[in-house]
């Protein structure tokens, strides 16, 4: 039991204990100086009826297609494609290539692309060169676009190591399973549909869960991005608790939106693990 | 297996495609730091002369020597530590497996997907009430708990596969837990433990949100705090904020490519485990 003593320490006082006082502050109303004052369920009304802050969450909730949705079907479609050859030497070297992405900070994933989407980036120098120079724009500070924009920055980061976790789950199905599929006459849709899906089950829950906090729980990239514009745009709910708690010092609000947070990214896991365990 | 041309070739080209749209980035930054300082060069274009002096001049300005330090300072503080007492809760949890064992791993399971700015507003005054703010500890300390339940969940997760009957026969020999765990289960077990030294080692390194919050001067900051910084003072200036991106990015990526095979085995499986 000594053994787990100096972990457990460590995680009570900077973990558990930060946890409980998130919750005891997101009841009170607090500026961070002067006494605080008990509120009830004030700042949880305030995160649901204040538009900046529900708002926050929506757009946490829509960089869920970009950060999760689009990389894992993307990587399953990828991935069945070069499935059959998975371990000759090119796919190994673009195993290389594909993880450079999730190496890198997300910080410098943010920079890389504020100015690949920039007026004058190689996203609108593409699209000049094929004939659609009418689209071109700032995306990321343009109210339509800012937030997709800032979803392909993210899909970017996931893709890879989506389809690479994919792939290594479709190397492990058993080849025969495909073969006796091709003896009944299967296609390559059928055999995807009623082999691989299913045989993935274990490895797309990761997927998913692994991108949807990262979407919920998203940072980085949209400070170093938009920093939540324009407007309100981009914001998400960590970057609003940042700036709620240390710009505007509303520290109770600011613990609301952090407990709520908190809920939905378990609202996510816990069903996600029973799904995938179960079987 | 058999594979038709057709569907070989499909496959080729779109493996090249995804590297292209995956490298496309890097390429850019590149070519971009080599353009003459504070214009604004347009798209992916060579340079006519290139502006190679652009690195120097960034790594200067930037203080890079002191970044590095820095960076490397929070490592030493944060890897070793979160290593030793995580593989020692997973050693007992996962081995030894005492009573009231499953509760405390199910609490520490709890902190697995929390999100960080979850907890960051206590966090600040806590180390403000230590009166570590705007030092290194002040995400070297909150960093290694934070690093606890996947370091203790790893660790068990392969302690609890190891046999029994080793410990048996080093328990009759008369060794003690300590001796057990430190002469003949942590030798045993540099598979994992490199793996989780090395996923450790990077999500510090690439730690932004700590980094922002706590402290305040880069010099005392990770890395990717660093670059989120030198984004602010640079910012106008785009070929100087590229060059020192890259030179930012260059101790991990020469990492990665020497470690690449454990990187990736350490990222696929953290994922799939955690």
């Amino acid at each position: 039991m000594a053994l787990v003593l100096p972990a457990a320490a460590f995680y009570s006082v900077f973990v558990l204990k930060s946890i409980a006082s998130t919750i005891q502050y997101s009841f009170y109303d607090w500026n961070g100086v002067t006494a605080a004052t008990f509120v009830g369920f004030d700042n949880y009304l305030e995160v649901f009826r204040e538009d900046e802050l529900a708002g926050s969450i929506v757009n946490a909730f829509e960089l869920i297609l970009f950060f999760s949705i689009i990389p894992v079907t993307l990587g399953l479609a990828a991935a069945a494609t070069i499935r059959k050859f998975a371990t000759s030497r090119m796919a190994m070297a673009s195993r290389t290539v594909l993880f450079l992405p999730q190496i890198i900070p997300l910080v410098a994933a943010g920079i890389m692309w504020s100015w690949l989407l920039s007026t004058d980036g190689l996203v609108n120098q593409l699209l000049r060169a094929v004939g659609l120079g009418s689209l071109t724009r700032a995306w990321l500070g343009d109210f339509d676009t800012a937030l997709p924009a800032v979803g392909v920055i993210g899909a970017w980061v996931l893709f890879g190591l989506c389809m690479l976790l994919l792939l290594a789950g479709m190397t492990k199905i058993d080849p025969s399973l495909y073969e006796a599929a091709r003896i009944d006459g299967a296609g390559p849709f059928r055999e995807f549909f009623s082999i691989t899906l299913p045989s993935l089950r274990q490895e797309i829950g990761v997927c998913v869960t692994v991108t949807v906090i990262a979407a919920l729980a998203s940072f980085d990239i949209v400070y170093i991005s938009t920093q939540g514009g324009p407007g309100n745009s981009t914001l998400v709910p960590g970057l609003e608790i940042y700036y709620l708690a240390f710009f505007q010092r509303e520290i109770g609000t600011a613990s609301a939106l952090a407990v709520v947070l908190m809920l939905l990214v378990l609202a996510v896991v816990l069903p996600m693990q029973r799904l995938t365990r179960e079987r | 297996m058999i594979v038709s041309t057709r569907e070989r070739w499909l496959g080729r080209v779109l493996l090249v495609v995804l590297m292209l749209i995956t490298i496309a980035p890097f390429i850019s930054l590149f070519v971009t730091a080599l353009h003459p300082p504070g214009t604004y060069p347009a798209g992916l274009s060579w340079p006519e002369d290139p502006h190679w002096g652009n690195f120097a001049e960034a790594f200067q300005s930037a203080q890079m020597g002191k970044l590095l330090t820095s960076s490397l300072l929070i490592e030493l503080g944060v890897v070793p530590i979160a290593l030793l007492i995580g593989t020692m809760a997973g050693f007992a949890l996962g081995h030894l497996r005492p009573p009231g064992g499953k509760v405390i791993f199910l609490v520490f399971l709890l902190g697995l997907t929390l999100p960080f700015e979850g907890i960051i507003v206590p966090l600040y005054y806590q180390v403000r009430d230590l009166g570590l703010l705007n030092t290194r500890w002040a995400i070297i300390l909150p960093l290694i708990a934070l690093f606890m339940p996947f370091a203790v969940f790893w660790m068990r997760a392969h302690f609890i596969n190891m046999p029994e009957d080793m410990s048996e026969a080093a328990r009759i020999d008369g060794a003690t837990t300590w001796q057990l765990f430190w002469r003949i289960h942590v030798p045993l077990s540099m598979p994992a433990l490199s793996s989780l030294a090395i996923l450790m080692f990077l999500w510090t390194w690439n730690q932004f949100l700590l980094a922002v919050v706590l402290v305040d001067d880069p010099t005392q900051r990770t890395m990717a705090g660093a670059l989120g910084a030198f984004q602010g003072q640079w910012g106008t200036d785009i070929p100087l904020l590229c060059a020192g991106s890259l030179l930012i990015l260059t101790p991990t990526l020469i990492l990665f490519l020497v470690f690449q095979r454990q990187f990736v085995t350490a990222l696929l499986q953290g994922s799939v485990k955690g």
